[in-house]
């Protein structure tokens, strides 16, 4: 029995974020208000990590489960937004810290350990989605000409209009609209907006070309705008 | 470039991965079109809204199934 009752797996807004820096460029162009944005970790949080998978790879249990214990709510969330299906999540997670930990002497260290755990998440999590829905994670499309791409509802948001919500309430927001998505859409949009992986990474891992990740990212964020627009426009009460 | 190049070029706006000669271009038609500038400033607080939203702790459940997992696969008595 599928357990659709998912719940929000969004929680709290923050800043300190090391998304913050791709962010900064977005803020820094024309138009934008820019954010306070800060590296969400530091270079001591980087060293420990380090620390910690070097202890793991010598066999300490407890390193590793100091990891997992670290990086379980971001995994799950991960699973959750390419699945949408809670029991797939859970068996992708579990599935992928323990590959993680069976391949851990294989790590090189030449990207961060979290971001080779990304890796390891998405290949389980699209495992089991094309499984649960084979005819719905297609290949490749054409690249998009902005003909049929036009929003229709176009209104100012005013500036931080995610405020004017309660964190519990936008979390529930921003889970209901992105569940609403395509699965080939949401992938893409999961993996680059909010993993930040590279277009390229993303192409690799989808089995796609670079120009599909684009266009159905394009997509992607176009969508999440239109559904979003009805609860960010200026004077929308609360 | 008119508004539907805008939208065409709008990814590669928000990533800063547009050439300097159509990122210019794409900023003059801004100037002049509301429009489009309302789309490509909402399109951005969509990513950064998602980006910046941390994610809620693991229901207990899930946690503690997953724990138990590693426990017994990695080798280590249950607590």
């Amino acid at each position: 029995m599928v357990n659709r009752d998912c719940g929000s797996i969004f929680g709290p807004i923050t800043w300190n974020r090391t998304h913050g820096r791709r962010c900064v460029d977005r803020t820094r162009q024309h138009f934008v208000s820019a954010p306070e944005t800060k590296p969400r970790e530091s270079t001591i949080v980087r060293e420990d990590e380090s620390a910690l998978v070097a202890a793991a790879k010598s066999g300490n249990i407890e390193a590793f489960e100091e990891l997992v214990s670290r990086y379980e709510s971001k995994i799950f969330r991960l699973a959750m937004n390419i699945t949408r299906n809670r029991e797939d999540a859970e068996d992708a997670m579990q599935d992928a810290f323990l590959k993680s930990y069976s391949h851990l002497k294989n790590f090189q260290g030449d990207s961060r350990f979290y971001t080779w755990l990304v890796r390891i998440t998405v290949n389980e999590a699209l495992m089991r989605l094309r499984k649960r829905r084979p005819n719905q994670v297609s290949l490749d499309e054409p690249v998009e000409t902005g003909d049929d791409l036009m929003p229709r509802e176009i209104e100012d948001w005013g500036p931080s209009p995610e405020q004017r919500y309660a964190q519990r309430e936008l979390g529930t927001i921003l889970s209901e609209v992105i569940e609403g998505l395509e699965p080939d859409y949401r992938t893409v949009f999961v993996l680059r907006d909010i993993e930040e992986l590279s277009t390229e990474e993303t192409a690799n891992l989808l089995g796609i070309s670079v120009p599909a990740v684009k266009s159905r990212l394009l997509r992607a964020r176009l969508k999440l705008r239109d559904r979003l627009n009805k609860y960010f426009r200026k004077g929308e009460p609360n | 470039m008119n508004c539907k190049g805008i939208i065409r070029e709008l990814t590669d706006y928000l990533d800063g991965e547009l050439p300097l000669a159509i990122k210019a271009e794409l900023e003059q038609h801004l100037i002049g079109c509301d429009d489009c500038r309302i789309v490509v400033d909402s399109t951005r607080k969509t990513i950064e809204i998602f980006c910046r939203c941390e994610p809620v702790p693991l229901p207990e459940d899930v946690r503690s199934r997953l724990h138990s997992v590693l426990r017994r696969h990695l080798g280590k008595a249950t607590n």
